[in-house]
């Protein structure tokens, strides 16, 4: 009976090969879809156990894990929650992550491939393993500059402010308005963070949503430096060229006429293209985006930016020039699309980094939000150089429109954002998206001029204190105080 | 070890003190391992480590100076790997016990227990090996044995003392005791294969028919153990234990074979068990159940959450597993019983749970081996039986936890929580531990050929 004995001995050796080759399947083949399966609570569990990387701005914390007595071990707590909350966005054990929480996740929580190393180290001596850290870019006291001035008009204002280096593409403030508390959400009391959750959400005033980057609505006039810039380089005005004023734009054979904001005249026709950017003048620039063409408008805008989410780290909108990139515009729409209405749509980050183009000399840089990541031991991972995206203008002509920015400061609209012995360029924006709501306030920035160190958007959506709304009595002043928190 | 060449038959040797040094390194590891799971989970080596490791030691080093006692020349490496697989397990009931308690869950304590019955299993391993000195007794009684099986098998579905647990009908009350008589019967329709067969293989494997190039016994050598297998699995069936019906079906085709040296008979139980398998899918609603999940548990997440969770703790233990009481083996539903496998493989990582899959195969094989050497056709037989029921309870459970086959519910043997597991297992090992005795032992001729100071030489070394 043996031959049959040492057949069973080769079938029972086959049946523990297949159980073998089954565990390698499983726990190493399979093993990270298995982990990133959604309600893997192990998986879950395991990151909120353990001790996750900071986030810094600074030299300081915002962000961190300290120690608690509970299941997990690890609290996250965020030092200045409201403040910082649309950049670190947060880190829930039912809701799962957001901002930098999300976008560095595998750093943070120590799972990145370049920790490998230090997860080994971990194991063999035991160790909890440990997240490495994220410093961003973030300037405090431009963000608590930006904040203040948001906060400043009232509780149920809707607005974002985003400020950056245009030299390099640091972001140096990310404010929304109404904002939360991320301490909410990472709460270890589930039931807390269900109801606060749920509260959230059902605010009409959306505050999870970083309208810094997230919300586009139409730039109205602060486009005008979009449009601005396609003149002068498409059609080679310069600042005391003359081109079209007055009161209204016609258009042949339609029945619609382009006016100026409160029916003025723009101070007569023709006027000079510094004096039409001074005042705003709608029928200059609407003229202007017909001369241009869409063609060339739309490049432009491109070049500048929009149709693209330049910032890898935040969740993002790409703004656009047009709702559908091949539709031909007819003139009264390509002309509204000239002052930044009709469906130009723009964020805040967007609309910041025009205004840091013109004042870099034409360059976009790609905007940034982390400066550097390291790992637990303090060596550095990753730190980004600055990147140019694209060169939107030329050195000269972007200096052209440069100092009609600054003109629009010192004698125009922009008044309100003047700082005393700084040059600062700067646009105003009154959108109007329906008639029977608010129009938007924009106020686009920079300073100073002739070697830039901070561009700033603000846009306020609505304000509580005020009906008047306009872009550069709302707007102004905010961009002021962060630009002077930078300068300063 | 040197024989003169008069010396005819091989003589092994003992080999206790072997078993002696690799029993304290499973004892090693039952007991650091229970010293781990306090420092992964309090920080601090658990209070019970001098009673619970010195009740252990003594556990196994009984067991050890009962095989020199009575079973000198017995495989020295079963009963080690035995203890550690066993401690192994302890440790991890435990370790789920903390989890189970921390998440204030109704379930536990199992450690104690299993602990009793691992002691109350080493002391009928004990009782088998001192009062069973020769196997061939069994033979005299297989048809009680074969009685014994089907009335075991009856008992959970007679009133009163049947008791049905988890949809299945399986198990049987006294008083606070509960039993699972599946496992007991098990060991009693193994011995009444070997025994049945043994007097009939010849009858078996010549005379008959052909049928389809397949010779055929006749029916009245084939009948009487056809209707034993065909009263256990269809009482399992009604029972629902399709885990327990899977394995006598296999033991039952795998003696058949041996018996008769017939492969033929494989070819049967193969077609027998995809048409028994096909049924079953067919006109069971739980069998079909457990096919889909197999197929596909994400399907009905709520449904499948025990092998969902499995999958999820295999994966988090990775390669090298979250460590001793590190991980989370108690979000498994059963991690301590059915599924301790998955719990193994969470916090000792795929190396963990290749080395206990590897053990479970050292058993296998080694008590293969025992059948190969063994002189008789009865022990033989009965080697055979228990060695691939073994594997194939191995196979079933550690499959059906890792998805490589449906679910079907066995217990992992010495790991999982249970009393009749625990116990039956350990009686395994000891009839094994027995064949293998009668098989190395000196045959009497050879201490008479031999002289005495050859015969001497023989026992000391």
């Amino acid at each position: 009976m043996n031959k049959p004995v040492r057949a069973m001995a080769i079938v029972c050796l086959l049946m523990f090969l297949a159980l073998l080759l089954n565990a390698n399947v499983v726990q190493f083949v399979q093993a990270d879809d298995l982990n990133a399966k959604e309600g893997n609570r192990r998986v879950i569990d395991e990151q909120f156990s353990r001790e996750r990387g900071a986030i810094i701005v600074d030299g300081e914390p915002i962000a961190q894990s300290v120690p608690v007595k509970d299941k997990w071990q690890f609290q996250r707590k965020y030092t200045d929650p409201k403040l910082y909350a649309p950049v670190t966005g947060y880190f829930s054990y039912i809701y799962g992550r957001e901002g930098i929480e999300q976008s560095y996740n595998d750093i943070l929580s120590g799972s990145d491939d370049r920790l490998f190393v230090n997860r080994v180290i971990d194991v063999i001596s035991n160790d909890q393993p440990q997240g490495g850290s994220v410093e961003l870019t973030l300037d405090p006291a431009a963000q608590k500059a930006a904040f203040d001035g948001l906060a400043d008009l009232g509780e149920k204002t809707r607005g974002a402010v985003v400020a950056l280096n245009p030299q390099n593409g640091d972001i140096l403030a990310m404010v929304s308005q109404p904002t939360y508390n991320p301490n909410a959400l990472a709460s270890h009391d589930l039931d807390k963070v269900t109801t606060a959750m749920r509260r959230l959400e059902n605010d009409e005033n959306q505050p999870l949503i970083n309208r810094g980057t997230q919300t586009t609505l139409p730039p109205g006039s602060t486009f005008k430096a979009v449009t601005a810039a396609a003149g002068i380089e498409d059609l080679g005005l310069k600042a005391d060229d003359d081109v079209r004023g007055g009161a209204t734009l016609g258009f042949p054979g339609i029945d619609y006429k382009l006016t100026n904001q409160g029916g003025s005249d723009c101070g007569g026709n023709p006027i000079t293209f510094e004096r039409a950017l001074e005042v705003s003048c709608n029928v200059s620039f609407g003229w202007m985006a017909g001369k241009v063409g869409q063609d060339k408008l739309a490049e432009q805008a491109t070049k500048f930016g929009f149709g693209s989410r330049p910032l890898d780290d935040l969740s993002s909108a790409a703004s656009r020039f047009t709702a559908d990139p091949d539709a031909e515009l007819e003139a009264p729409q390509l002309a509204q699309s000239g002052i930044g209405q009709y469906e130009v749509a723009a964020t805040p980050l967007q609309m910041a980094m025009v205004a840091g183009t013109v004042a870099n000399d034409g360059v976009l840089m790609k905007p940034r939000v982390v400066r550097t990541v390291r790992a637990p031991n303090l060596s550095i991972l990753e730190q980004p150089e600055p990147q140019e995206l694209e060169r939107a203008m030329s050195a000269s002509d972007a200096r052209e429109l440069n100092d009609m920015m600054v003109a629009v400061v010192d004698d125009g609209t922009g008044s309100p954002a003047a700082i005393p012995g700084v040059k600062v360029g700067g646009k105003t924006g009154t959108a109007e998206s329906a008639p029977d709501r608010p129009p938007y306030a924009w106020f686009i920035s920079f300073a100073p001029a002739d070697d830039p160190q901070v561009a700033v958007a603000v846009l306020v959506e609505s304000a509580q204190n005020t009906s008047d709304i306009g872009g550069g009595r709302l707007g102004g002043p905010i961009a002021r105080s962060v630009m002077e928190a930078v300068l300063r | 070890m040197s024989s003169p060449g008069a010396t005819p038959a091989w003589i092994p040797r003992k080999r206790r003190t072997a078993e002696l040094g690799l029993l304290l390194l499973a004892i090693a590891i039952g007991i650091g391992s229970y010293a781990a799971v306090g420092l992964g989970i309090d920080g601090t080596v658990p209070a019970g480590i001098y009673t619970v490791g010195a009740v252990y030691a003594v556990v196994a080093l009984g067991a050890h100076v009962a095989v020199r006692r009575f079973a000198g020349y017995a495989d020295p490496v079963l009963l080690p790997v035995v203890v550690a697989l066993n401690g192994i397990g302890l440790t991890m009931i435990y370790r789920i016990d903390l989890g189970l308690e921390a998440n204030g869950s109704g379930f536990g304590p199992f450690a104690q227990g299993q602990l009793r019955w691992t002691i109350l299993g080493v002391l009928m391993f004990v009782a088998v090996l001192a009062l069973i000195r020769d196997h061939r007794r069994l033979q005299q009684y297989t048809y009680t044995f074969g009685l014994g099986a089907i009335v075991l098998l009856v008992l959970p579905i007679l009133p009163v003392i049947g008791n049905a647990k988890r949809g299945a009908q399986i198990w049987i009350q006294l008083g606070p005791f509960s039993f699972q008589p599946a496992e007991a019967a098990k060991i009693a329709l193994a011995i009444f294969f070997a025994g049945y067969l043994v007097a009939k293989r010849d009858a078996l494997a010549l005379a008959g028919r052909r049928v389809l190039g397949v010779d055929l016994p006749r029916g009245r050598d084939l009948g009487p153990i056809l209707l034993g297998w065909l009263v256990s699995v269809g009482i399992l069936v009604f029972q629902r234990d399709l885990g327990s019906s899977l394995l006598f079906f296999g033991l039952f085709v795998v003696m058949l074979y041996v018996a008769t040296e017939r492969p033929g008979w494989l070819v049967v139980g193969g077609l027998l068990f995809a048409a028994g398998a096909w049924f079953g899918y067919a006109a069971f609603g739980h069998v079909r159940d457990r096919f889909d999940a197999w197929l596909d548990p994400w399907a009905d997440p709520d449904k499948n959450y025990q092998i969902i969770t499995a999958l999820y703790g295999l994966a988090h233990g990775g390669l090298l597993g979250r460590g001793w009481g590190q991980g989370s083996p108690e979000m498994t539903p059963f991690g301590f019983s059915d599924f301790i496998l998955s719990s193994i493989g969470e916090e000792l990582g795929l190396t963990g749970l290749m080395a206990v899959l590897v053990a479970y195969g050292l058993i296998v094989e080694r008590g293969l081996r025992i059948a190969l050497t063994c002189r008789d056709a009865f022990g033989k037989l009965l080697a055979v039986g228990l060695s691939v029921s073994f594997a194939l309870q191995v196979f079933v459970v550690a499959g059906g936890v890792m998805r490589l086959i449906p679910l079907t519910g066995l217990t992992a043997p010495f790991l999982a929580a249970g009393g009749s597991s625990i116990i039956m297992n350990w009686i395994i090992v000891a009839l094994l531990l027995r064949i293998s005795d009668q098989t190395r032992r000196p045959a009497p001729e050879v201490s008479t050929i031999s002289g005495d100071d050859q015969t001497q030489v023989v026992k000391l070394s």
